[in-house]
């Protein structure tokens, strides 16, 4: 379903993400772990046809990112990382601008929006502006608003973070019975590590743009000889040494920005 | 057709729900029109100009078009670093209808906002030319905001962030104002600035406001009109184009 080859992202002479290669067939549900800064984001920003790579392909659903853009866009959904809402416009109304986009038909638009906004507890509140809502809020939002139109593929960038534990286990079982039932392959990224190995059936782990190891999380308990998936992380990835490294890639991503301007 | 329709009315009911940015951009053409055109009225009147009022309010609608056209496209940017243009540029739509979309919507702002100064200055004076004449008239802001809403998307497509807009308001918005006769006849203007008066896509939208809706164009509305559909089809082609090969 998701079919990567020698992906290669440079801003400038720094390399977010280096000649990385991996496949996600259909139904399964694949995490994609890493440190901060390891270019996780930029993986699903090319994955979603946002930036271009500098070298490899990417195909989704059979579809070359590059060339067939339209293709590629109709067979995923996202729920971005950072917001990506209206303030000024309702949650009602951020609902219906998205399906109405994906062109979601009428009647099923609107048994989903009222179905998925009672799903995060917002159905009373659907009239209210979203820059009256609190961060939890608009998260919830989000999550119900990627879930509007039923993809073949789901990227989820980093989908319940600063969520309560009860909605988060609430919105995992709800994204586990679309893969179950519609055979929807699900790819995110995580920083809760308990949470990949619950629901994962895939795990990659990416550090400074390339990937270090991919397999079940069994698979790589066995090979770092660890009991969880979050020490098998730790055990790949170091303990300690992230502060200086983040501070190189802020370093590199100031550069750049100036660079821009 | 869906796609165009949700864009546009997006940016409708943005505008409308933005009190401040209603009332606040009205601010500015009231000041213009009492100052200048109290001001200057007795000058002009005095150097043979006639009812300096009669002149100015085309102008100071064109003004008004020209500022929020032009916002509406730059607002691009904030979508841009508020998140929401990811939403959009990801949807399985084509880049250039979303791109029409809301430059449709930024021009229906445009006017909508023209055609309050227009009714604004019928209390300070200002008396149109002819009844008829009015329904041109609309159709030139239209253009007018247009254009200008298509130059605003064209420019945000290629600018990184908000540090830009400075630059592009004094380089770029206050020339485009100030040197189209909105505020001065162009006949009076030194042959170089006449000459860059001449090229200001601006000039065509003033004097065919003027033509429809006071008396008097000076390049004649025919002219005006095939310049100012030509410029905003070029406008609306490269805006589209660089719309389309925005990254994020």
């Amino acid at each position: 379903m998701i079919e990567v080859k020698d992906l290669t992202k440079r801003f400038n002479e720094f390399t977010a993400v280096d000649n990385i290669s991996f496949s996600v067939d259909r139904g399964e549900i694949f995490a994609f772990l890493g440190p901060n800064g390891a270019g996780k984001t930029t993986t699903i920003k090319m994955l979603t046809t946002l930036l271009h790579p500098n070298a490899g392909s990417i195909f989704l659903n059979g579809s070359n990112s590059e060339k067939d853009q339209n293709e590629v866009r109709r067979s995923f959904g996202i729920i971005f990382q950072d917001q990506s809402l209206d303030d000024e416009l309702t949650a009602f109304e951020n609902m219906e601008f998205h399906g109405v986009l994906y062109k979601v038909p009428k009647d099923i638009r609107k048994k989903r929006i009222e179905q998925l906004l009672r799903f995060v507890e917002l159905w009373d509140r659907k009239n209210e502006l979203v820059k009256n809502f609190s961060g939890g809020m608009k998260r919830r939002l989000e999550v119900a608003r990627g879930l509007i139109h039923h993809p073949k593929i789901l990227f989820l960038d980093e989908p319940t973070l600063g969520l309560d534990p009860q909605i988060r286990s609430h919105i995992w079982n709800y994204i586990k019975n679309l893969n179950r039932e519609e055979q929807m392959t699900i790819f995110f990224t995580t920083h809760y590590i308990e949470e990949a190995e619950k629901v994962s059936q895939k795990v990659a782990i990416i550090d400074h743009g390339k990937i270090i190891i991919q397999g079940t999380p069994d698979e790589l308990k066995q090979s770092t000889k660890t009991i969880s998936l979050e020490d098998a992380f730790l055990a790949l990835t170091g303990n300690t040494i992230r502060e200086e490294e983040t501070n190189f890639i802020d370093r590199m991503r100031m550069h750049r920005k100036i660079h821009r301007r | 057709m869906s796609t165009i329709y949700i864009l546009w009315l997006r940016q409708l009911k943005r505008y409308s729900r933005s009190k401040s940015r209603i009332i606040g951009s009205l601010g500015q053409p009231l000041l213009f029109l009492v100052a200048l055109g109290f001001g200057f009225g007795p000058i002009y009147q005095k150097a043979g100009g006639g009812n300096y009022i009669q002149f100015l309010v085309p102008g100071i609608i064109a003004m008004s078009i020209l500022f929020s056209a032009i916002f509406s496209g730059i607002e691009i940017i904030w979508d841009k670093q508020f998140g929401f243009l990811k939403e959009t540029l990801v949807a399985p739509v084509s880049r250039f209808n979303i791109m029409i979309g809301r430059t449709l919507g930024g021009a229906t702002v445009a006017t909508l906002q023209g055609i309050i100064v227009l009714l604004t200055s019928l209390i300070i004076g200002f008396r149109p030319g002819s009844i008829i004449m009015i329904l041109p008239g609309l159709v030139f802001m239209f253009l007018v905001a247009l254009l200008f809403a298509a130059l605003g998307t064209t420019i945000a497509s290629v600018l990184e962030d908000m540090q830009g807009f400075q630059f592009i308001m004094s380089f770029l918005v206050m020339p485009l104002f100030f040197l189209s006769g909105a505020l001065f006849p162009l006949q009076g203007f030194p042959k170089a600035i006449g000459i860059v008066a001449s090229i200001n896509p601006l000039s065509y939208g003033v004097d065919g406001l003027r033509g429809t809706l006071a008396n008097g164009a000076h390049f004649g509305l025919g002219l005006d009109f095939t310049v100012l559909v030509a410029i905003t089809l070029v406008l609306f082609l490269l805006g589209s184009y660089l719309f389309s090969k925005m990254q994020i």
